[in-house]
């Protein structure tokens, strides 16, 4: 299951999932002479659903915002549809096809909900600044179009009845999904997720999760994600990357990882049964 | 009709107009402030430099004419054209575009994450450097601003006769209202409705209006932030170029003019610094409130109430409103 083959192979669900999309190699990250990352390999495959997981510290989330182009390595590579990506700006990440969500929520605050999500599409507009503001021929129809997308999007995640709510008067859980939207509408190549439960009650962690599985099984999306919560990457993922302490200490399937000596140890070893 | 509340009337109508050239100014502070949360001193300055370059592009000047002069032993002021403004006017475009990317090229790239009164001093710098470029481009003398886009049509000037006789039949007394009053007005109400809607309705709006919500949520979905505050100052450049052709039109093209940029201040007290309307409702209440005020309370305190009284009011609202009457309370949850 660890090998770096391009083959592809079939889940415990019986769902196929394709070639590699990206791979990590050898990645270092330092903040000074901190080492919150030290030479991890791993790769992300087309449509499967890939979960960073690991104690608090252990460099998930600088992980993610390596993946994003938030921190640029000191070391090692990221390679990216078949080819090394060079450092890049955070916004150009974005361009090519990754969109992601936050830990804290980075919505934009005083914007409806409807707003929020076409920012989403932003990668899709092609229109010209002239053609913007005369409101003429490929801007007119490109608004109107992605506005249609949105639209299906904002049915998909049952958040139509508030489309016009400015997003700062929801509450967490429904932000939260606001953001998972507004990510998807961008039809990403890789949808990273940063802690998508992170604060939740049950009843939303379980709905989150519902949407999650019915992202990827819906549009196919290959989601990366960060969680805490145990037992919900174990139902979620694919195949799961365990790190401690900046180092990955397993890889592998929900089964193989919970079987794994190492990360019993570091992570596990605490459960009482 | 009493006489006296003719007049009034006629006071406040100017009032407005006077307004409506305040708000002008003010909104191109709001459109900075939103996006990037500069407060940019150099707004008036940049007004001025605008009417300057287009004043000079269309009287042929020869941009630092007395610089070449003084180092090549030369003495050419003129190219000896004179161009419309339907020329002059996207080169002066261009040429505050221009502006845009190298302020934030060589400024505010640099200074990005500082501190806010940091930027608002780099803004300050800004504006003298800003006003001694445009000296040592174009001069110092006062220059007359002839805003025509062909030979025929012009920007108009001096009384609206219509009004003057309609206003002499109903009240036995006819209203002084300036043409280029109610053109400003004109202009300025089409440019908040292209300006609204702009931000509304296309990519690049919404991704302003991210950029001013949230930096790093808008670098996640794709927006280049040096993009979009290049775009944001050429925005807040083509304002100032209307606010200085109305301005340098009405009352010439001077240096005194990027004093009005003073006069916005107490508008966006009023406003509030982050609201467009607020931009507007604002400069017609400063307008019509001190034109009111002088014909009130002018005459009884000696006159000259104009000077001070926006100010006044502008100390009032930052006591007891000082969010303004359009701008977000700030609201720190704990």
């Amino acid at each position: 299951m660890n090998d770096m083959s391009n083959d592809s192979y079939v889940t415990e669900d019986g769902r196929t999932i394709g070639g590699v999309v990206m791979e990590m190699k050898n990645i270092t990250l330092r903040f000074g002479g901190v080492k919150a990352i030290t030479d991890i390999s791993f790769d992300i495959r087309e449509g499967e659903i890939r979960a960073i997981i690991g104690p608090n510290g252990a460099g998930k989330s600088s992980m993610l915002n390596v993946i994003s182009g938030f921190y640029v390595p000191q070391e090692g590579e990221v390679w990216y549809k078949g080819r090394k990506r060079p450092p890049m700006k955070p916004y150009e990440v974005a361009q090519q096809g990754i969109a992601r969500t936050f830990q804290n929520i980075a919505l934009f605050e005083g914007m409806t909900v409807l707003d929020n999500v076409m920012t989403g599409r932003i990668r899709q507009m092609q229109a010209g600044l002239l053609s913007q503001a005369l409101w003429r021929g490929k801007a007119e129809r490109e608004e109107i179009e992605n506005r249609a997308q949105v639209e299906k999007i904002i049915d998909f995640l049952e958040i139509q009845h508030i489309r016009k709510t400015p997003v700062g008067r929801l509450p967490y859980g429904l932000k939260k999904r606001v953001e998972l939207a507004r990510a998807l509408a961008a039809e990403p190549s890789i949808l990273l997720l940063d802690e998508p439960m992170a604060g939740m009650n049950v009843e939303e962690k379980e709905d989150m999760s519902r949407f999650i599985l019915d992202v990827n099984d819906e549009f196919g999306t290959t989601i990366a994600l960060i969680e805490h919560d145990m037992g919900v990457v174990m139902d979620l993922s694919d195949r799961v990357v365990v790190m401690d302490y900046g180092k990955k200490i397993g890889d592998g399937t929900p089964s193989e990882v919970r079987s794994n000596q190492a990360v019993i140890d570091a992570y596990l070893g605490v459960a009482h049964d | 009709m009493p006489e006296q509340l003719v007049f009034a009337m006629e006071v406040f109508l100017n009032g407005l107009m006077a307004g409506v050239l305040y708000a002008l100014v003010a909104l191109g502070f709001v459109l900075i402030y939103k996006a990037s949360g500069i407060f940019n001193f150099a707004q008036g300055v940049m007004a001025l430099f605008a009417a300057m370059t287009l004043v000079g592009i269309q009287n042929g000047q020869i941009p630092f004419a007395p610089l070449i002069n003084a180092t090549l032993g030369t003495n050419a002021h003129f190219f000896g054209w004179n161009l419309p403004s339907a020329i002059s006017l996207p080169l002066t475009v261009g040429v505050m575009i221009l502006l845009a990317w190298a302020v934030q090229r060589f400024v505010f790239r640099h200074l990005v994450g500082q501190e806010p009164i940091i930027l608002f001093m780099a803004t300050i710098g800004l504006a003298y450097f800003l006003e001694g470029v445009a000296d040592l481009m174009w001069g110092s003398e006062i220059k007359k601003l002839d805003f025509c886009l062909t030979a025929e049509t012009c920007l108009p000037q001096g009384i609206n006769l219509a009004i003057d006789e309609a206003t002499y039949n109903w009240f036995g007394y006819g209203f002084f209202i300036d043409n280029l009053d109610i053109t400003a007005a004109i202009v300025a109400v089409l440019l908040v409705g292209a300006l609204v809607a702009f931000s509304q309705y296309t990519k690049h709006g919404r991704a302003m209006r991210a950029v001013a919500d949230d930096h790093q949520a808008a670098l996640s979905v794709g927006i280049s932030l040096d993009f979009i505050w290049v775009l944001v100052w050429s925005v807040a450049g083509f304002v100032a170029l209307v606010a200085g052709i109305m301005w340098g039109a009405k009352s010439g093209v001077q240096f005194s003019l990027s004093l009005i940029a003073l006069k916005a201040l107490p508008v966006l007290m009023l406003g509030g610094f982050t609201s467009i309307p607020g931009a507007i409702v604002g400069g017609l209440i400063i307008g019509v409130g001190e034109k009111l005020f002088e014909f009130a309370i002018g005459p009884m305190v000696g006159g000259a109430t104009e000077n001070w009284f926006a100010y006044v009011l502008a100390l009032l609202f930052l006591v007891f409103r000082p969010q303004g009457l359009f701008g977000e309370k700030i609201i720190e949850r704990v």
